[in-house]
């Protein structure tokens, strides 16, 4: 890693694949990324090139980490969780050990730890949980009493349950189909677990829906909610512009924030969920530079 | 060893020809990451304007084979901000600038440029970039880029706050029947260059919700896939050129550039200068890969110098 990518805290690597493995609905891919597991913190991201130099899907698909061994015996090593669902996560999912892949990172700010050994409660909608356990570990160390909540549609698009129950002291499963756990959202059990452990933090990592009513339900309940948020990316490192969400700044003022620098972790009573709407973000009315009657 | 430098007018020599592209690299700080942005000729800065500016809502991007469609709707800071904060930092680590400017009308392009000159980090400025692919408040919308007139007034208007020495480079869109009379206007006018091409309008539906993939229905259509637009666009106004019909001055190439072969195809219709914008996002250091790529092609074909690349195509 030369000096300049030391003091960014960001290097571009070309890692190898050194496992894949079907995990339900889900693949769990461990790369070879050296200078990337160094630097990584829970909640950043990494952003991968899909098919190579000459490639004609030109934009790089980010993913949160789920795990990373600095000092491994391949080197460091980076795990992630990717559902394929279009033709760039098809192409990443299909890569067999000992090819590579292009991978940027670390990006975007980690999830803030607190600084007293407050309990947590950790909230991971499907593969969604994947940077939750890393997460929870380092509360743990710190002393923080953690508390796990799991929730998808279906069994088979839960991530981690088993890794939970051991990295946590007590794991709560919901399905919307009642196929594992119990039936319901996610934010069902949370006003009791916030309640019973009188958790101070909520974390929050998954579709946008969901990380609005645990906002909602951890404000009602007294605790901060620190959510991871997921919005298309084109290139991850804060220079296009696409990632942007409406966000309540320090000076109370509501800006289109980058979600790949200025997140992906953001204080969930920060983001104007008001104006999230069918898989639009509108841009509100009082955001700093709103269109003027007329339009832009 | 290539000698790589190159002047695009007021006596600014660039140690090369490479730059970014307006609105594909912010303003430094993120690319200085990964590379030093002092090691390009020069960095191309994300089109300001007079007042901070919010942008479109979202989703503001699309991928489409070999390129991207983006309505980011000029979001940014306005250029108070970018003179206070962007331009001295820029100056700070040893960058050469080209600010890119525009407006929404011909007197917002005026203020931009004299705020501009009037700011602390002007030394850094090496040119200015005049982005007239804007909505003109005052023709119901239409672009400037579109309208000779139009056109010539902001290039104009612009040439008049600027001290001499800073060429002024008007950046065309290849949207229009005859993009040669575009460039002919903005000459005439008073532009020290022309940077080819912004993106074209494109547009693409989601087919699962069976409506207009970005929130702002348009968009910006760029990468790889437009490169042959690029080439086309400078071949035909080089020609011009080349027959008296506009004056000869620098053309700065950019559209769908990710290797030096790109770069150079784009030198040989007539580029003195490369922007690469794109392909940043899918590789964040490609800029300086590709000045070494285009370092090596010349080398490997036997140019001593760059510039005896810039237009070879013409008359082969």
């Amino acid at each position: 890693m030369s000096e300049r990518q030391l003091r960014a805290r960001v290097t571009q690597v070309v890692a190898e694949v050194i496992a894949t493995r079907r995990v339900g609905a889900y693949q769990h891919l461990t790369l070879v990324a050296p200078g990337v597991a160094e630097l990584a913190r829970p909640g950043q991201f990494v952003a991968l090139a899909v098919g190579g130099e000459t490639s004609g899907t030109l934009l790089r698909r980010s993913f949160s980490i789920h795990k990373v061994s600095p000092s491994g015996t391949y080197g460091g090593t980076v795990e992630i969780v990717v559902s394929a669902v279009g033709t760039g996560t098809r192409w990443i999912v299909d890569r067999a050990p000992h090819d590579t892949i292009d991978v940027v990172g670390p990006l975007g700010k980690a999830f803030p730890l607190p600084t007293d050994p407050v309990a947590c409660v950790l909230v991971g909608g499907g593969y969604g949980s994947a940077p939750l356990f890393w997460l929870a570990a380092e509360l743990r160390e710190r002393g923080c009493h953690v508390e796990m909540v799991l929730g998808a549609a279906s069994e088979d698009r839960l991530f981690g349950v088993v890794e939970a129950r051991r990295s946590c002291d007590g794991v709560t499963v919901t399905t919307d189909d009642g196929s594992a756990g119990q039936q319901g959202w996610v934010s069902d059990p949370l006003p009791e677990i916030i309640e019973r452990t009188k958790a101070g933090v909520v974390y929050g990592c998954g579709p946008m829906g969901m990380l609005e009513s645990i906002t909602r339900v951890a404000q009602a309940h007294g605790a901060v909610a620190q959510v991871a948020v997921e919005e298309s990316m084109a290139c991850g490192v804060g220079v296009c512009m696409t990632c942007v969400m409406p966000v309540v700044g320090a000076d109370g003022r509501t800006r289109m924030a980058r979600s790949c620098v200025e997140g992906p972790v953001f204080r969930g009573d920060r983001v104007r969920w008001d104006s999230f709407d069918g898989g639009h973000a509108r841009v509100p009315d009082d955001a700093v530079g709103a269109p003027k009657v007329g339009g832009h | 060893m290539v000698d790589l430098s190159v002047d695009l007018g007021g006596g600014h020599r660039l140690p090369n020809p490479l730059m970014t592209a307006s609105g594909c690299a912010a303003n430094g700080r993120e690319l200085h990451r990964f590379f030093d942005v002092a090691d390009l000729g020069a960095f191309v800065t994300k089109s300001v304007m007079a007042d901070p500016r919010s942008g479109r809502g979202t989703p503001r991007m699309a991928e489409t084979p070999s390129g991207m469609l983006n309505s980011i709707g000029l979001q940014g800071p306005g250029i108070e901000a970018f003179v206070d904060e962007d331009l001295p930092w820029l100056q700070s680590v040893g960058a050469r600038v080209l600010p890119s400017i525009a407006g929404s009308s011909s007197t917002e392009y005026a203020h931009v440029a004299a705020t501009l000159r009037a700011s602390r980090a002007f030394d850094a400025v090496i040119g200015v970039e005049v982005n007239i692919s804007c909505p003109n408040v005052a023709n119901r919308g239409l672009v400037f880029a579109c309208d000779p007139l139009a056109s010539a007034k902001v290039i104009a208007l612009v040439r008049e706050q600027l001290p001499r020495d800073i060429p002024v480079f008007a950046k065309l869109s290849p949207d229009v029947t005859d993009i040669t009379a575009i460039a002919a206007a903005c000459v005439k006018a008073g532009a020290d260059g022309l940077t080819m091409i912004n993106t074209l309008l494109g547009m693409v539906i989601d087919t699962d919700r069976m409506r207009p993939q970005l929130g702002g229905v348009t968009g910006g259509l760029s990468g790889p896939g437009i490169r042959p637009v690029a080439v086309r666009a400078i071949w035909q106004v080089r020609q011009a050129m080349f027959e008296g019909r506009i004056r000869t001055v620098p053309i700065i190439g950019v559209g769908g550039v990710r290797t030096g072969r790109d770069a150079l195809e784009l030198v040989a219709a007539g580029a003195s200068a490369i922007q690469v914008g794109t392909a940043v996002f899918n590789d964040p250091s490609a800029p300086v890969r590709v000045l070494r790529e285009l370092c090596e092609l010349l080398d490997a074909k036997g140019f001593e110098r760059f510039t005896d690349a810039v237009a070879v195509a013409h008359g082969r």
